[in-house]
């Protein structure tokens, strides 16, 4: 299994370090044709603004709109995925919803399907303000979505790659492998 | 590990039980800042300019080094109007800088919910002995270092991100190149030395004990590492991503050269892509006049910003 990591801005290296951990083979992309290949893709936390600037400066934008593989998007990566920009899942995002860097936390959240708690961390942390019926909400802190699925694309306003907890990654995995079996 | 419990932000907040300011909310920022460009604005309207760059956040300050440094007199925290209007102005995260040891500058920026606060040299310090006690603070903050022990000193005393020191405002990027490799070819040597050593080179570093074991088992600082000062081509930017910086700061090579929107581009596109020299090429060509910048050899010792901090 092949998964890239776009790597243009943000928090890639973690994101690498822990699906490598996982035993994947992990390429970083900064150009659209190193998607080519790809069973899966991470678009990172880091700046919204800055990676999507970056993106269409080499046609990534593009690119990835036309990826068919499964994707996850985690923070600024959710904001990319969202309605407005790369209409990738259907759901609109609030940008820095719970505030500013003073108002980042961490707690411990319900996961839909999952049994024990998942340590999340929000950095200046975005929520989900509106998704369409084929979006399952997996998780939410005081009632905003927080973590949501549609079919092959997975999105979280927290960062599971700055915690030891590869759960979240693991799920991401498991839709890869799905998708790749569907196309196969 | 500071929670921020009593310190008047619990209005703003939702209902859940969440630990706000912890030293992992607070590196988390800055890991998310990795690999871009933090540009120094000293206006709404460059603030702008710079998030339309493509920048990863902005630092708002009065004036640009290069502008301290002629003119002279003290230099300060920022008015906090000016502070408001660029936050109002983009979504990006917003810095700001206070003097060095000046905690109640401290205070009010964190009052004004800046995102960071950068215990910056480049501003008059206000204490010639201690730096701000950054654990007692929410908001995270950013300190400068020229030397492996310096930045353990800081990070000891709670600053979340580490900025290598260059000589801010000369656009010559000697400086920043001599620190880089003094904190990364440091953090290097550590790693060569044995378990019992440690102790001794813990003296020598003037630093604490554990955070010198920390960085000799694990190769690198605990907190994310840009580096400032000179930087005024994208030339300049890939050189210090290559020696090792997680991200660059830039001060007045951005607004100081002929052409700002097309540099700051170029600068935030260098960054990204540092091991592409075709890239660099390309972003690099008919930017129009660097800043002019002064040689640092020039400057006479009291001239010096990078000496301050302690």
């Amino acid at each position: 299994m092949r998964v890239g990591v776009l790597a243009l801005q943000g928090a890639f290296r973690e994101h690498v370090n822990v699906l490598q951990r996982l035993g994947v083979d992990v390429v970083e992309v900064r150009l659209p044709k190193q998607l080519e290949g790809l069973d899966g893709l991470v678009v990172p936390g880091g700046e919204s603004t800055t990676i999507m600037h970056l993106a269409a400066l080499y046609g990534l934008d593009a690119a990835i709109r036309d990826f068919n593989g499964a994707i996850f998007g985690t923070c600024a990566g959710m904001i990319v995925l969202d309605r407005q920009r790369l209409g990738l899942i259907d759901i609109a995002v609030e940008r820095n919803a719970f505030g500013r860097q003073v108002s980042s936390f961490e707690a411990d959240i319900e996961i839909d399907g999952v049994d024990e708690l998942f340590h999340a961390v929000f950095i200046r942390a975005p929520w989900i303000s509106d998704a369409g019926p084929a979006v399952e909400i997996l998780a939410t802190v005081d009632g905003h979505p927080v973590l949501a699925r549609e079919e092959r694309v997975l999105v979280a306003s927290f960062h599971p790659e700055l915690t030891d907890d590869t759960r979240i990654h693991q799920r991401f995995l498991e839709l890869v492998r799905e998708e790749t079996s569907v196309r196969a | 590990m500071q929670a921020a419990a009593g310190r008047g932000y619990t209005q703003h907040m939702g209902e859940h039980m969440g630990e706000r300011g912890t030293m992992r909310v607070k590196t988390g920022l800055a890991e998310m800042l990795k690999g871009g460009v933090i540009m120094d604005v000293v206006d709404a309207d460059q603030a702008r300019i710079a998030e339309e760059a493509g920048a990863c956040a902005v630092m708002a300050l009065e004036r640009v080094p290069a502008d301290i440094r002629r003119d002279g007199g003290v230099a300060r925290m920022s008015d906090p109007q000016m502070i408001r209007d660029i936050q109002a102005a983009v979504s990006i995260p917003v810095m700001a800088k206070c003097r060095i040891g000046h905690f109640a500058e401290a205070q009010i920026l964190e009052a004004l919910e800046v995102d960071y606060i950068d215990e910056s040299e480049v501003l008059t310090p206000a204490d010639i002995e201690h730096h701000v006690d950054k654990w007692k603070f929410t908001v995270p903050f950013v300190c400068g270092a020229t030397n492996l022990g310096e930045a353990l000193r800081r990070i000891s005393e709670g600053a979340a991100m580490i900025r290598t020191k260059g000589e801010a405002g000369t656009g010559d990027i000697v400086n920043a190149v001599t620190h880089m490799r003094s904190v990364f070819g440091g953090i290097r040597r550590l790693g060569a030395l044995r378990e019992e050593e440690l102790y001794a080179e813990a003296k020598e570093l003037r630093a604490p004990h554990d955070l010198v074991r920390w960085v000799a088992e694990n190769g690198r600082l605990p907190v994310v590492t840009f580096t400032a000062g000179g930087i005024a081509t994208p030339a300049d930017a890939s050189l210090c991503m290559q020696l090792g910086a997680d991200g660059v700061f830039v001060g007045s090579g951005i607004f100081k050269s002929s052409d700002p929107d097309r540099r700051a581009k170029a600068i935030v596109e260098a960054t990204t892509h540092y091991a592409d020299p075709k890239v660099l090429a390309d972003v690099s060509a008919g930017l129009g006049e660097p800043m002019v910048g002064i040689s640092s050899a020039s400057l006479r010792d009291d001239e010096r910003l990078e000496a301050r901090g302690w």
